[in-house]
Order: structure tokens, then sequence, then C-alpha cells
């Protein structure tokens, strides 16, 4: 079927009209040539019986309605894959550009993937040591889990990207092969060229594959840069079976290409422009994370992404929070106080935690250790305000332990630096010493039983005593 | 269904396809689309253009392609062997989609509904010479060792008397097991299924008021906002504030017959979660799997989204349909929100006039239609049964004004507004008692006060008294700390904190608070209010106030819900006889 198509009959943004076209079927892939032998790649978009609507990926740049031929592949969007990905580097629409030739294919497979069954999916329950103690702690990440990082501009959530992937314990204990699938949207050189170093200085380079879009490539391709970077994790969990750590950044670019296409394409927007389907085309990427039965590899999503104006009701980060299973959110006032990772306490939530700690995955006090200090750091907030208001000296005597205890929390137990890997017993040992700065009876989380094993104020006086000194 | 058809896809956008110069599909019709046969229905028809929402995704579908219409609307399969099972939004059995396309759903996989092996020991209720009318139950068989399973005659047959019966045995749903005939001499033939179009509602014989509560064993909702059987409720609140978890809380512990879990749009892990967790978790009552007596639907986010549309009314129609049996139904959507934002994009597809922030005009009208499929009603079998709808809400940017919440707001009658704060405090159920109402108060109070304790509705009054009275002081504590307070304000807001610490809070991970009876329910308000008026007067006759307050009791009371099991509710009396002890001698001195 090698109809060629001379000339276009519209330009629109990203978007080409193409008349007098047959047998063009949805979704499908074309290529454009140009006069001077360059190619680009579109995508069908919407399609009627003698029309069709296409989108050019690497930008309609120099496209005229006479100097084109389009030619249509009849397929959809597809991948080559194979295990030769690793250690390599790819463009945002999965093309090689590492200089290393192309892949050859042990299969394809369609970009846009296909739903996961839920009846075929494991609940996953293992948890991933990052050595973090207040991811470990109080939002801990399980295999198969999507979490993605809430930062802001000038935070630090590369930095804290790369040491999870740099302590995380991924492969299990039978040794199983790990890997990291990387893909950049719309994030500077300096950006992707930050990750690729501290990989090289860990030692996983031969591990990861990289699909890079950097911030002046073209903007549609970006639509396809997750996608690519998904197909290739979950050829390299569910077909080699080995245990993938994906890491996206940044969504909020990958959305606002989106919102550029819906607009080129004059659909009607949702709420600040984005379209209508942006909650479904995000799930469509967040939801390719898991477990799937009778596999043994795993995929495992930290998609990062920046709020804008540090905004969390901003339509991305919000449907995001709706999709993926919590949420670890940067603080720019902790950031600013020198404390990393500056992790926000009270919005981060592991929504699979309650089911991958405990006794035989973590240690049996975990969970009411977590509650307790969530409780505690909440009450601190409330303290916080009153001796704002009415001075600190004004403050019950209760409020004041919650004060100290919130400065000792954050200086000891979120602020840990990007060289420190703390085991699950030192975080959980940590929190219990910060807990007993408290008085007993503020504990209200924690039952007798716990307390007259982990609550020893007199050895947390001294210890914290010393650290000051 | 026909084969041979001329009708021709003109073009395809998304779920959206259309079909040029057709007169051959009626309103809501389904199809069947592309070669592929992907499955669809007719949303709009003009002389001109017919428009398809197709159910499945339309990768790869071309103008050209052929068109078949069913001449019949979008319709459940209902019969035995919904239960225990798990459904896409178009009742698709999602564990025979396993076995046909494995892991990964592919498009165009047209399975039955129900299982068509599968053999019932079925026992006729009827005999020749009977008179069935429609609703009427001519069989039953038992589904799962909980529920048993009684078909009725189809609302849409006109009855007849029976003319046939098959003997008592095993058969499965397709098999004729009784025939009838109706004035005119026509013959109908029964098996033990029939269809039902999602979007109507089932008829019944007569609404009734509602005078039960749905117990829950969750202490904020039967007591502060508590919801009637076939009452309606929305839980809305931002992520993470524990929508799903309540959902799941109420799926386990409620006292319905029969739970309908419809995962409209949200996570597949959450589903699987809900299918592991309901297979080992042991109904006290009956000792089965709570999937004995569960059905789910299964739309997660990835899956298209014009079933995720549909996922809502496939859900209601079971829940009806087991209804029309005799049962209490709850149905729980998870979440409506998702289902509104469906409704959104094929809107937007089909470039439809935007309302507010771009749903459709008709979004109010399409959440009324879908509650008011709630309710307790006289079937028409003569039996009572009812479906209690509780329809999660996931505001935009946790704002509770924008308009699928302040549509839903109108047409259910509680409302457990879940609130980010109390969340991030961990202070489960998040639900804010101050935002929070119930209607069905009144409606429910001789249920309460017959059944529970003559004084249960004042009991409730005086705790919310506190709570309200609370929230007042903490505007003045905000500003200036507990300590300019007055002595009888102070114990105010210690009490107050008691009832949120142990009253409200409950902790769904523990073996005796994840659900807690009325009777103990009744008997912490009693003995926090005890603690609260000895104090009181306790004050008044000169005991000193940080006597009081120091006393201990505040926090014993917390961890009753803990320290007292649910089974030996005679430990209060002890309580209760200590304290009055304690208070006895604090006055003395």
């Amino acid at each position: 079927m090698n109809i060629k198509y001379i000339g276009l009959s519209e330009i629109n943004g990203p978007l080409v009209v193409l008349d007098k076209c047959k047998n063009v079927s949805y979704d499908e892939i074309a290529d454009i040539e140009l006069d001077n032998g360059t190619h680009r790649l579109a995508r069908v978009v919407e399609v009627y019986e003698d029309k069709a609507v296409l989108q050019v990926f690497e930008g309609t740049k120099g496209l005229s309605l006479k100097n084109t031929t389009t030619s249509f592949e009849g397929r959809p969007m597809e991948m080559p894959l194979s295990d030769e990905m690793l250690g390599r580097i790819f463009n945002g629409a999965g093309k090689p550009i590492d200089g290393l030739g192309d892949i050859v294919a042990e299969e394809s497979r369609d970009i846009n993937g296909e739903p996961l069954n839920p009846v075929s999916r494991v609940y996953p329950r293992n948890y991933i040591n990052t050595g973090i103690s207040s991811i470990d702690a109080l939002m801990t990440l399980i295999r198969g889990q999507k979490l993605p990082i809430f930062s802001g501009s000038g935070l630090s959530h590369n930095k804290l990207a790369v040491q999870i992937v740099r302590q995380a314990k991924i492969a299990d204990e039978a040794g199983q092969d790990f890997a990291v699938v990387f893909g950049a949207m719309g994030v500077t050189n300096d950006v992707a060229d930050y990750f690729r170093r501290s990989f090289e200085e860990t030692g996983v380079l031969q591990k990861v594959v990289m699909f890079l879009n950097l911030s002046n490539d073209p903007i549609i391709e970006r639509i396809l840069t997750p996608r690519c970077a998904l197909t290739c994790a979950e050829y390299l969990a569910f077909k080699k079976n080995m245990h993938i750590l994906v890491i996206l950044t940044d969504m909020t670019s990958y959305a606002e290409a989106l919102r550029e296409f819906s607009s080129s394409k004059g659909e009607i927007p949702g709420r600040k422009g984005y379209p209508g389907y942006l909650y479904s085309d995000l799930a469509s990427i967040y939801e390719r994370a898991g477990i799937v039965k009778g596999a043994e590899g795993s995929v495992t999503q930290i998609p990062i992404l920046t709020m804008p104006n540090d905004d969390i009701t901003h339509p991305v980060p919000d449907l995001t929070g709706y999709i993926t299973e919590g949420q670890i959110v940067l603080d720019r006032n902790l950031d600013a106080t020198g404390i990393y990772p500056g992790v926000a306490i009270l919005p981060s939530l592991s929504r699979l935690m309650k089911d991958g700690i405990g006794e035989g995955y973590t240690r049996e006090d975990h969970q009411m250790c977590a509650n307790q200090l969530f409780a505690a750091y909440a009450k601190v907030q409330d303290a916080r305000s009153l001796a704002s208001v009415i001075g600190e000296e004004e403050l019950t005597a209760a409020d004041k332990a919650y004060l100290k205890f919130g400065d000792l929390f954050e200086e000891h137990f979120i602020n840990q630096g990007f060289e420190t890997n703390r085991s699950i017993e030192e975080t959980l040992d940590l929190g219990w010493a910060l807990l007993s700065t408290l008085p007993r009876n503020e504990l209200d989380r924690v039952d007798d039983e716990h307390l007259d094993k982990y609550y020893q104020p007199e050895e947390a006086a001294k210890k914290f005593a010393v650290h000051k000194a | 269904m026909s084969t041979e058809t001329t009708d021709k896809i003109y073009s395809v956008n998304g779920p959206v396809v259309t079909v040029r110069d057709t007169k051959s599909f009626a309103m809501q019709e389904m199809v069947f689309v592309g070669e592929k046969r992907l499955i669809g229905e007719v949303i709009r028809v003009s002389a001109k253009e017919t428009t398809l929402q197709v159910y499945e995704t339309t990768t790869g579908l071309r103008p050209g392609e052929p068109v078949y219409g069913t001449g019949a609307p979008m319709a459940a399969t209902l019969g035995p062997g919904i239960l225990d099972n798990m459904y896409d939004g178009i009742e698709r059995p999602l564990k025979r989609l396993e076995e046909i396309s494995g892991a990964f759903i592919s498009e165009g996989a047209n399975v039955p509904s129900l299982d068509t092996e599968r053999k019932f020991e079925v026992t006729l209720t009827v005999k020749r010479g009977d008179m069935l009318r429609p609703g009427e139950i001519y069989a039953t068989c038992p589904e799962t060792a909980l529920i048993t399973h009684k078909c009725m005659l189809s609302p849409l047959s006109k009855g007849g008397e029976v003319v046939w019966t098959a003997v008592t045995g095993k058969y499965t749903v397709n098999d004729v097991v009784c025939k009838i005939k109706d004035e005119y001499g026509r013959e109908e033939e029964l098996t033990l299924c029939q269809k039902w179009p999602i979007r109507t509602p089932r008829p019944c014989a007569e609404r009734m008021p509602m005078s039960r509560p749905l117990i829950t064993g969750q202490r904020i909702i039967d007591t502060v906002v508590p919801v009637a059987k076939g009452g309606t409720a929305a839980i809305p609140g931002g992520f993470g504030t524990g929508k799903t978890m309540n959902q799941h809380q109420i799926a386990k512990w409620c006292d319905a017959d029969i739970i309908v879990y419809v995962g409209c749009g949200e996570r597949g892990n959450e589903m699987t979660q809900v299918l592991e967790e309901f297979s080992e978790l042991i109904d006290p009552k009956t000792q089965r799997p709570l999937t004995d007596r569960t059905t789910m639907i299964a739309n997660t986010s990835n899956m298209p989204v014009a079933a995720r549309e549909a996922s809502i009314y496939t859900g209601i129609t079971l829940a009806e349909y087991y209804r029309d049996m005799g049962y209490h139904i709850a149905i729980m959507a998870d979440s409506t929100s998702r289902w509104a934002e469906a409704l959104r994009e094929i809107s937007g597809r089909l470039e439809e006039m935007p309302a507010e922030e771009g749903f459709p005009a008709y979004l109010p009208s399409r959440i009324s239609e879908f509650y008011e499929r709630a309710g307790y009603v006289k079937t028409l079998g003569g039996s009572e049964g009812s479906v209690t709808i509780i329809g999660a809400v996931s505001p935009q940017g946790s704002d509770f004004s924008e308009p699928v919440t302040q549509n839903t707001k109108r047409f259910v009658r509680c409302f457990w507004a879940l609130d980010k704060a109390l969340a991030y405090a961990r202070h489960y159920p998040a639900i804010n008692w101050n935002t929070s109402y119930s209607e069905y108060t009144d409606d429910l109070s001789a249920y309460y006060k017959n059944n529970v304790a003559p004084d249960f509705m004042e009991v409730r009054q005086q705790i919310s008294n506190i709570l309200v009275e609370e929230n007042s002081l903490m505007e003045i504590v905000k500003l200036m700390g507990t300590d300019v307070l007055p002595d009888d304000q102070k114990l105010l807001i210690e009490v107050a904190r008691v009832v949120r610490v142990g009253f409200l809070q409950q902790n769904a991970y523990h073996k005796d608070d994840t659900y807690v009876p009325l009777e103990k329910q009744y008997r912490m308000m009693k003995a926090i209010l005890r603690f609260y008026n000895l104090s009181v007067k306790a004050l008044e006759n000169g005991v000193a106030a940080d006597k009081i307050m120091s006393n201990g009791w505040a926090d014993k009371l917390i961890k009753i819900k803990y320290d007292i099991p649910n089974d030996d509710l005679s430990m209060f009396d002890d309580y209760e006889k200590d304290m009055d002890e304690w208070y006895k001698n604090a006055e003395v001195v």
C-alpha cells in the first residue's frame, strides 16, 4: 500500500490536513518526505472518508502545501525492542541518538500499550528501601508503585531522584536484574547531563535506557517520549523479567505539550486550557506501572513534576495525585533552610505503604511509629502558628515540647544529606528517639506495649543534647 | 443481529465515530463497529449523520469499514453468576478476557457476561397453570453460599400463564426452565437470565419511606451523619483524603446483603486490592468470604473512556436487579467525578456547547438521574428491597465549588465532606463534622430509639453540641491560646478533644476498632458525656480545673475504643463506676 500523496491542503501548528486520501486508519503512522530529502513522522489524529488530519512530531517548520510527499505506513506507532537497549540513548520518539546504530529488534510493540486487565495485576507489597528516612518511614516506596515527586522550579527533585536510584535496592534478594528507564521531557541539556553523569558515577549507566526530549526539541515529540519509555520498560519487565524503575521528568512539560497540541486541533479546553481528556491521558501513562501475574519483573514509576507557582491545585499535580498511589511533595521553606531532602511530610503520602510494611516486610512497629510521627508533626504546625501570634513564651508546656520536637525532627530526621544511606532500623529507631522527646501522654497513636518498649526519654534527651552541642 | 450492512464509517476521532446518510440506527442502540466488531452505542442521530461512541480503542479503524446494528439498546445480561465476579464497564467478565487475550486487554474481544457452562441447582417456584406477572419469581438457585438467586419475569414481559416448567435440577443460564403463554396465546421461553437496558431504571411497585439506617460500624457515619437504606450519600475529597479507604470500609462492614463496587476511572491496583482483600476477608455474620456477596465493575483510568461512562449505569442496573429479588444493596461508585469527566470528554469530541468548566450542560440532569435510581422500594414481586448509592467525588484542586461536587450536593441527602487538614494529621476517617450533613437523621430517629437506646438521639445531639461549641471557641484559641479561656471552656475543649480523638477517629486496621456495633458507639458517647457532666459539676463545686484535667480520665476514654472489646460491653459499667468514684472522692477532699 505505497500510495504517495503529493502536497498538503492545510497546515495549522503541528497539524496538517491531507485531502483525497483513501484507506487511512485512525492512529496510523505516516511518513512525510520533504523536497530536500528529510523525513518527518506524523500520526493520524482524525480521519474522514476522504480526508485525514495528521500530527507532525518534529513540527511543521518548513512545510508548505507543495513541498511534501506523504505515505501511510498502515500501522500504529511501534518501536523496535530488544535487551540491547540497555545503556543506549534515544530521542523522544525512540530513535537512537548515540551514534551506535539502530536496534536489532526482537519484537516491535505499539507504543500506546494496551490497558492492563485489573484481574491480571498482582497487588504490590514488596517495599523498596531507598535509604532516605522521610521516604522509608513515612511514604514507603513499594515495588510496582507509581509515586511522583511534586516539586517546584529550583528545588532538589533531580538530586533526590538520583539518590533514590543510587541507594534503592531495586534488585531483589535473588539478585534479579534491575534497570532504570529514564524519560526526559522538555528538560534542559544540563539536567539530562546531570542524570547521565550521576548514573555513570553510580556505575549503573549500562543498566539505563535514556529517552531524551530536551527543551529545545520538537514539542509534539514530547507526547511520544513517556510512551516510548514505558513500552521499553514493560518489555524489559514483563518479557525479560527485570525490575524496572522509570523516572519521567518533567510531567508538567509533557502536559503543556499536550495542551499545545489540543488547542491547535481546536478542541474545547478544560481547566487552565488543558484538554478535557488530560486525566485519561495522564492515566494512560501512570497506569503502566505495576506487576503482572506470571512475570517476574515489575515497573515502578517515579514521575517528577514541577508545580507551576508551587500550586498543588494546578491541574497537572492535581490530576496526577488522583491517579498515582501517593506523592512525595518537596517544600520550598525546608529547602531554603538548607534541609535536604526538603520533603514536606504532611501532604506526602504513599497509598501502598500500609500493606508493604510491618512484620515480614520492614518492622512490626513501623505503622505505629509512622502514624505518631505524622500526628506529632501536624501538631508542630499548630504550635508554630500559635507561637507566631502569641509568642513562644505564652505557649503551654506541651506546645513548647512540640516546637522543640519539630525542630529536632527537621534537623535530624528529614535532613539527612545526599550521601547518607540509612537502613530501615536506623530510621525507625531515630523516629522513636525523636518521639521520646515528647511527653508520654501525647503519644496517643501508640499502644502501651510499644511505648514501654520504645519510649526512652532519658536516652533521647542525651542523644539530642549531644547532637546540639 | 444482522450481518449484512451497507453502513460504512465516515470518520473516526478517538472514541467518536460517525456514519453518513443512514436511517437504520436508533438512539442508544448498541452497534458493532468495524471489521473487529468493536462494541459501540449510538449517541446522536440526524438525517445527515449518525454519531457512535465506541467502548474500545479505535486504533486502526478506518473509514469505509462496516457498522452493524443490533436493533437493541445497550443492555446488561442479568442472571446467576454475577456475584463473585469482576466486569469491565460494559459487563465483560475480566477473568474471561484474561483467558482470551492475556494480561493486556485487546480490542474486539466479545465474550458473554455470564458463564454459560456453569450449572446451577435450580428450583422452580411456579407450576403449570400459575399466573406469572412481571417481576414475579419463577425459579431460584443458590448463586453463592450466601445469596440465593431468584429468577424473575422481566418487567419488559407482559406476563401470562405458566404452560411448562422444567424439573428441578441443574441448568445453565441459557437453558429454558419455564414457558408462559400470554392472553393472545403467544408463548415466551424463560431462561435463568434476562437483559435490561442499562440506561433505563428498572421499575418497582412503589417507593417506600426510608426508615432504616445502613449500619456501617463507622462511628462518625452511624451516629453523626447516618445514611438510610435506600438513601444517597456523596464522599467528596481531594486526593489522599481517604475516599477509597472509606468506600472500602463501608463495603466491608455495612449491613447490606450485596455490594456492587464500581471502580470508575480509578487505579488498577486498587481494584486488585479489593479483589484480594475481599476474598480473604471473612464476613463475621456468615463466615463466608466477602466476595460471595460482592460484584465488581472495574473500568480503570487507562481503559477506554466511553466504557467508563457506561460503567456507572452497568453497576446500578446490577444493583437494581438484585434489589428486585428483595435484597438490600449498597453500591459504591468510585469515583463519579471520573464518570463526569468521561461525559465531558465525549461531549468535547461531539463539539457540544460546553457549560461550566467544559462540562456539558446536561451534567446536572445526568447526575440526578443516577442518584434517583437509589431507593427503598416494594418490588414488583411484592418483597422489599433497597439500593443505597455511595458516590465518591474527586473535586479538582480539592475545591468543593466545582460543578461535579456542587451538582452532586443538590441531589444527595447525605454529604460526607473529607478534609485535607484532618487527613494531613492522619485523623481518619477524615470526615469533617462541621461541613458534613445528613438529611436522614429525622427519618431514622425512630429506628435508633427503638433499637439502640431511647435517648440515643439526645445523646448524639449533646455530642454534636460539644463539637459545635468547640468550633466557635477554636477561633479564639487560634489567636490567643487556651490559657486565656475560663475553666469551663477549657474543660469543653478537653472534652471535645476526647470526642474527636476517642470517638470520631477510628482505626481501620485495628481488629476491634475497624467495625464498632451501634451499642458500643452509644456507650462510648454516654461515657464521654458522663465525664463531661461530672467534670462540670465538680468545677461548680470548687474542684480545681487542673485536678480534673489531669485525672487521666480523658486519656482512658480515648483508649476505650481499643481497651473495651466489642463483645464485652459490660466493661463500660466498671469504667463508669470508677469514674463516679473518682469524682465523689475529689469533691469530698
